[in-house]
């Protein structure tokens, strides 16, 4: 256990200040109202939500919720004991994206006809390893996971080609350093708290993830 | 209601549990576990989504005291006021639509000042929820940014474990308010239900911390090493009940102590080691020492704005100890070199063993030396006014000299209240009950009451202004038929004081709307049969306050005072604390 005087976690990053990208993942009890209770955090603090996700974790009745937004590392850890303080939430993470393996799906409606005459079309699909979901007559729609960049390019391609229809889904994100939920759960379900207690964590130095 | 019969008859048909002790309905096991959580005394006011739980209510007499408020917003007050005097759960029912929206303010309130209430609300039929019912409003959404927890029942088999856990909620860790929103087919639902069990733990919710004693030494090391340690404490030794462990701590290590609106009162005014209020209209020598510590030791306080005053300009020299139960609150507004995670009642009874005896005599003489100014240039003149007008301050030396530090008082907000607080001296913890956080003008009057049944043995003396006053005083009519006795004390300056020292100071005394004219305030508590009296000359002064304060009931009395007082010092907003203005 660290005894260094310190709640600062040690970064070597170089845009400790500035704003960037971190993903914040929840854990948390599945209950009516709770995603109200959180995303209120955000607009209370008029933080704009770029990406959100809820599902299922790991453990049968836990849900996990991914929450994308663009502020500096004060602004998301001040966010994450905000939302872990509610009642219903087991644990947050929050981690920049280097620390975390993370997909966005989209999907791409496109006039069958356009594929079927211009090949570049096929090409630029095998390209962004999209995949066909549904081939109609009048339409074909494909599906590509990656980032947002990815998906993005996509768009920019497809565009003289008539895209019909275009949509993204929120992120999805694993933590690289993270063993799962299951010990901690054991920790928070234990009637008194143990000495390696999970909710100090905070307080000590950093590790690979950070956590609150 | 014919749909209740259905529900009530198809429910009935399924019950089959086999530890069974009571068969009722779900209103009738809501007011046991009421009772099995220990409550007395609810605060409320009925209608139609909550009849079946009044219904029942009907048949607890003698179990359970309701006391019939005039307004939701009284009865929420009133509930903060009890639990606040009394360091138990506030209770106060509702009924939907306008009667839960009236609750919102209150529970803010208590959102912000750490105070635990349990709100019951009725609602609409379940099957009704979403159809824009007569009076349904979406009381869960409309509550949660100013609830601890909040939840809808609509099932009556729910209620004993929803209970169980709003109180363990509202009560542990750092306090707050829970709402719990119940349909009325569920308050109408027969069921067998079992016994009632106490909720002392939720996989989710960690109230407090086990206490990791490196950060412990760590805090030590700091205090030892410390040549200008201040102490800064707030409501958390209050709500911890710690209020003797932190008085062994501070003797021991000789530290001055100073402490926000919301932990006044936590030790006595008395106190040698009590240096005086913090913030905005707090004492001279805290506000410009708070730069010169080298070492601050914040225990239960959460760093407000109205302390802080300028936050890049604050304390930027001294290394802060943070002692506090809400981890979200360490390293909020201001970074703490050692933050300390945990109920003070835990924490500083450690803290105390690790620290070394000292008496910081010259650090001392320095808090005495600003407060010898501030006694020559502002508390002299405004307990001892040498004009005819009245002061808000001499009012209060007669209220200390009457009451000895013994009475409880409630203030409302405005320039009183820091008057009230900068002034009134204490005894007892849970004596200073005010609106610290939300600054809740109308909160006077119901907490008051609400305080009287929370500590029944106390006098209790509410000070409002004239302004405030005008804001709830229906409540009269809750004291004039349920008798609690109440002193209450109206300051008239005839402005909305505090605005207008603003609008002075810093508006070039554009007085916007603040030139607030009142009814006749005796006659109007004398059509509530309460007695009252006004005071308009410093001669009758003090006989007014002694009629008051011994009269054996509730009782009204208007003082007259001075209409342009300002109250001083002042860390004007934007500006340092050590910036704080003498006049």
């Amino acid at each position: 256990m660290s005894t260094e005087n310190t709640l600062e976690h040690k970064t070597t990053k170089a845009d400790f200040d500035g704003k960037q990208e971190y993903t914040i993942t929840v854990y948390a009890e599945n209950r009516i109202g709770l995603l109200n209770r959180i995303a209120i955090i955000f607009s209370k603090r008029k933080i704009n939500i770029e990406s959100l996700n809820t599902s299922p974790s790991e453990i049968d009745g836990i849900h996990r919720f991914n929450i994308v937004i663009q502020e500096s590392y004060e602004v998301v850890r001040k966010l994450a004991r905000q939302i872990e303080k509610q009642i219903e939430v087991l644990k947050v993470y929050f981690n920049t994206n280097d620390e975390i393996i993370w997909q966005e799906l989209a999907l791409y409606k496109v006039s069958t006809d356009e594929i079927a005459e211009k090949v570049t079309v096929e090409r630029l699909l095998r390209q962004y390893g999209a995949s066909a979901v549904v081939i109609r007559k009048d339409y074909t729609v494909f599906a590509v996971t990656g980032h947002r960049e990815e998906t993005d390019a996509l768009v920019k391609a497809l565009e003289p080609y008539e895209l019909i229809e275009f949509v993204r889904s929120a992120r999805v994100a694993i933590i690289k350093d993270s063993a799962g939920f299951h010990e901690k759960l054991k920790e928070f379900e234990a009637f008194e708290p143990g000495e390696e207690l999970v909710e100090n964590e905070f307080l000590d130095k950093g590790e690979k993830i950070f956590t609150m | 209601m014919e749909t209740a019969q259905e529900t009530m008859q198809q429910t009935e048909t399924k019950a089959e549990t086999s530890k069974t002790l009571f068969k009722g309905t779900g209103s009738q096991v809501l007011l046991n576990g009421l009772i099995e959580e220990g409550v007395t005394t609810i605060f409320g006011y009925p209608g139609g989504a909550i009849m079946p739980i009044y219904d029942a209510l009907y048949d607890y007499a003698g179990k359970l005291e309701h006391i019939l408020v005039r307004h939701e917003q009284g009865g929420i007050h009133a509930a903060q006021g009890f639990a606040r005097a009394s360091g138990k759960v506030g209770v106060c029912f509702a009924t939907s639509g306008p009667g839960a929206t009236n609750l919102v303010t209150g529970l803010a309130d208590a959102q912000i000042d750490s105070t635990p209430l349990v709100c019951i609300t009725g609602q609409v039929f379940a099957h009704l929820l979403g159809t824009d019912a007569f009076q349904e409003t979406d009381v869960i959404n409309i509550t949660t940014p100013v609830t601890k927890w909040n939840y809808q029942v609509t099932d009556a088999k729910e209620i004993q474990e929803v209970l169980a856990k709003a109180f363990y909620i509202a009560k542990s860790g750092r306090p707050g308010p829970v709402l719990i929103d119940i349909t009325k087919n569920a308050q109408l639902q027969l069921e067998e239900f079992p016994e009632y069990v106490k909720c002392n733990h939720i996989r989710s919710y960690r109230p407090k911390p086990k206490v990791r004693v490196e950060y412990i030494e760590q805090a030590a090391e700091l205090i030892n090493a410390a040549k200008k340690p201040f102490v800064l404490f707030g409501q958390g030794v209050i709500l911890g009940k710690a209020e003797k462990e932190f008085k062994a701590f501070i003797e021991k290590t000789g530290i001055p102590s100073a402490w926000t609106i919301m932990g006044e009162s936590a030790i006595p005014t008395a106190h040698p080691l009590n240096v005086g209020m913090l913030g905005m209209h707090g004492n001279y020598g805290p506000n410009v020492l708070t730069n010169e510590a080298d070492v601050i030791i914040a225990i239960g306080m959460r760093f407000d704005d109205r302390v802080t005053g300028r936050l890049d300009k604050y304390a930027k020299q001294a290394k802060i100890v943070h002692l506090d139960i809400d981890p979200a609150e360490i390293d909020k507004n201001v970074k703490a070199e050692v933050g300390v995670w945990g109920d003070c009642k835990e924490t500083l009874p450690l803290l105390t063993n690790l620290v070394n005896e000292n008496k910081h005599e010259d650090w001392l003489a320095k808090f005495r030396q600003y407060n010898q100014q501030e006694i020559d240039q502002v508390i002299t003149p405004e307990l001892y006014p040498a004009g005819d007008e009245m002061t808000m301050g001499e009012v209060l030396r007669n209220i200390n000299e009457i009451c000895g530090g013994e009475a409880v008082i409630v203030t409302d907000v405005g320039q009183h209240q820091m008057v009230a607080c900068r002034y009134a001296t204490f005894n007892n913890s849970r004596s200073n009950i005010t609106s610290g956080g939300l600054g809740t003008m109308g909160f006077g009057l119901p907490a008051a009451i609400g305080a009287k049944y929370g500590a029944p043995e106390k006098t209790v003396i509410a000070i409002i202004g004239d302004g405030g006053f005008q804001m709830t005083p229906q409540e009269l009519g809750t004291i004039m038929q349920f008798g609690a006795a109440v002193k209450i004390l109206i300051l008239n300056n005839r402005f909305l004081g505090m605005v207008r020292q603003w609008q002075q100071l810093f508006h070039d005394k554009r007085y916007s709307f603040v030139n607030i004219t009142s009814p006749d305030f005796v006659a109007l508590a004398k059509s509530y049969y309460i007695e009252a009296a006004k005071v308009d000359e410093r001669a009758n002064l003090r006989a007014a306050l002694e009629t008051m304060i011994n009269h054996e009931g509730s009782y009204l009395l208007e003082v007259m005072v001075g209409r342009e007082n300002n109250v001083f010092p002042m860390v004007p907003q934007g500006m340092s604390v050590s910036e704080i203005r003498l006049k």
